[in-house]
């Protein structure tokens, strides 16, 4: 048996019970991806019963001039300001707190771990490292504002705001 | 005269029940003992023999056996638990306030818990720590740490997984910031995040994972790496002890033969 073995290595040749070997090895290999695979794509949900990343904020009216109004279930800020409304994630950028408007001292604050933001999303101390996103924000027909909050869009921009 | 209680265990050993329950057989004999330790299925894990100074107090402050038993109580009192709750959005706060003040005995049972999963941590440190300081991580017991650290991780997992169940502000916040300490992993960091929570954000889905987790695949997990931890103290010559080890054994013949090379 030894012999055969070495002769057909010899001769870069398969003998029949090692190519039943690779053969069920090969197989085996396979059905492991595909229950790696299948394990993946079963663990990664396909349907999502989460809120609509839409929000209705409602009439423009309910924003005073010069107000942040934070909406906490659906962690966003509606900011009227001079140049007109915009939308600010409540979502701190560090770690995902809720971030709340402090009016006492004219800033956005994290109560987790101390992030500090002006009223227009930029950071001004701690360990938050980006700036809080400016969200989509638009007028629909029945004229409330409407926020996406899946769209991001540039801070401070002419289109970032909408005007009534 | 009345039977001493001893003579009527030993009856009781003789039956043909019992002897077909235990295959070691009776007797007290150096044997007998070596067998009741290596045929029973559970106690075979372990050393059939071990020195008395190893079972001291000094030796091991008992940490790693203490930790395995925070770890029963916790089976023990998480099990009741999984009685009254339901690991869906509506009803677990709830459950946790009824288990807190309505079932009986439950506040009880969930303080164990929650205290056993706090000692647990505690203890798992403590028995890391002395193993560290007295060098018994060293060959032939690297693995055996190795399969520590593992048991480690799992154990914090555990408590990381369970801290969501109540379903209040404190574990909702909490899992949601150490969530999101999992997408800094490079690259795949936001794909473990979606997978841990089963979807983008603390919800009905992750509440249920975290349960699965705490409940099933964790301790499951735990006991399969407990059983080779403690296999693996067997098969490294037991527990460590310096005056026993056979570097020191060595040097100490070496010691003692090398006056007698010179003399000659």
């Amino acid at each position: 048996m030894m012999d055969e073995t070495k002769t057909a290595n010899a001769n870069d040749q398969v003998n029949r019970r090692q190519f039943f070997a690779k053969l069920g090895l090969g197989s085996l290999g396979i059905a492991a991806a595909g229950t790696a695979a299948f394990a993946y794509q079963f663990l990664e949900p396909n349907v999502l019963y989460e809120p609509s990343p839409v929000i209705d904020a409602g009439n423009p009216d309910r924003y005073p001039l010069d107000s942040v109004t934070l909406d906490v279930n659906s962690g966003i800020y509606i900011i009227h300001s001079q140049e007109g409304y915009f939308s600010l994630s409540a979502v701190c950028t560090h770690l995902g707190c809720l971030t709340a408007w402090k009016p006492e001292l004219g800033i956005i604050a994290c109560p987790c771990h101390g992030s500090k933001f002006k009223q227009n999303g930029e950071k001004i101390e701690g360990p938050a490292p980006k700036p809080l996103p400016w969200k989509r924000i638009w007028l629909n027909d029945d004229g409330d504002l409407l926020v996406d909050r899946s769209t991001d869009v540039p801070p401070l921009q002419r289109d970032s705001f909408v005007r009534v | 005269m009345a039977k001493t209680i001893d003579q009527h265990l030993d009856n009781l050993r003789e039956t043909r029940v019992w002897r077909s329950i235990f295959r070691s057989g009776t007797g007290s004999s150096t044997l007998k003992r070596a067998l009741a330790i290596q045929q029973n299925v559970f106690l075979h894990l372990f050393s059939t023999k071990v020195r008395t100074r190893m079972l001291s107090f000094s030796a091991t402050w008992y940490l790693g056996t203490l930790t395995l038993g925070t770890f029963f109580i916790l089976v023990a009192t998480g099990i009741p638990l999984m009685l009254y709750y339901h690991p869906s959005a509506p009803k677990a706060y709830a459950d946790t306030k009824d288990l807190q003040f309505v079932v009986s005995s439950g506040m009880f049972l969930r303080n164990l818990h929650r205290w056993s999963a706090h000692a647990m941590v505690f203890l798992v440190f403590a028995h890391m720590f002395k193993v560290f300081y007295r060098g018994a991580y060293r060959t032939p017991r690297e693995f055996n740490w190795v399969i520590g650290v593992i048991l480690l991780l799992i154990t914090l997992l555990l408590s990381y997984t369970g801290y969501l169940l109540p379903w209040d502000q404190l574990a909702y916040w909490a899992i949601t910031v150490g969530s999101n300490i999992a997408s800094a992993v490079p690259f795949l960091g936001n794909k473990i995040h979606f997978l841990l929570l089963g979807g983008n954000a603390v919800n009905a889905n992750a509440l249920l994972r975290f349960y699965v987790l705490h409940c099933m695949i964790l301790p499951l997990t735990a006991m399969f790496f407990v059983a080779i931890h403690f296999w693996r103290i067997r098969k490294d010559g037991g527990l460590y002890s310096h005056a026993s080890e056979p570097s020191t054994l060595r040097a100490k013949a070496a010691a003692r033969d090398a006056p007698a090379k010179e003399a000659r």
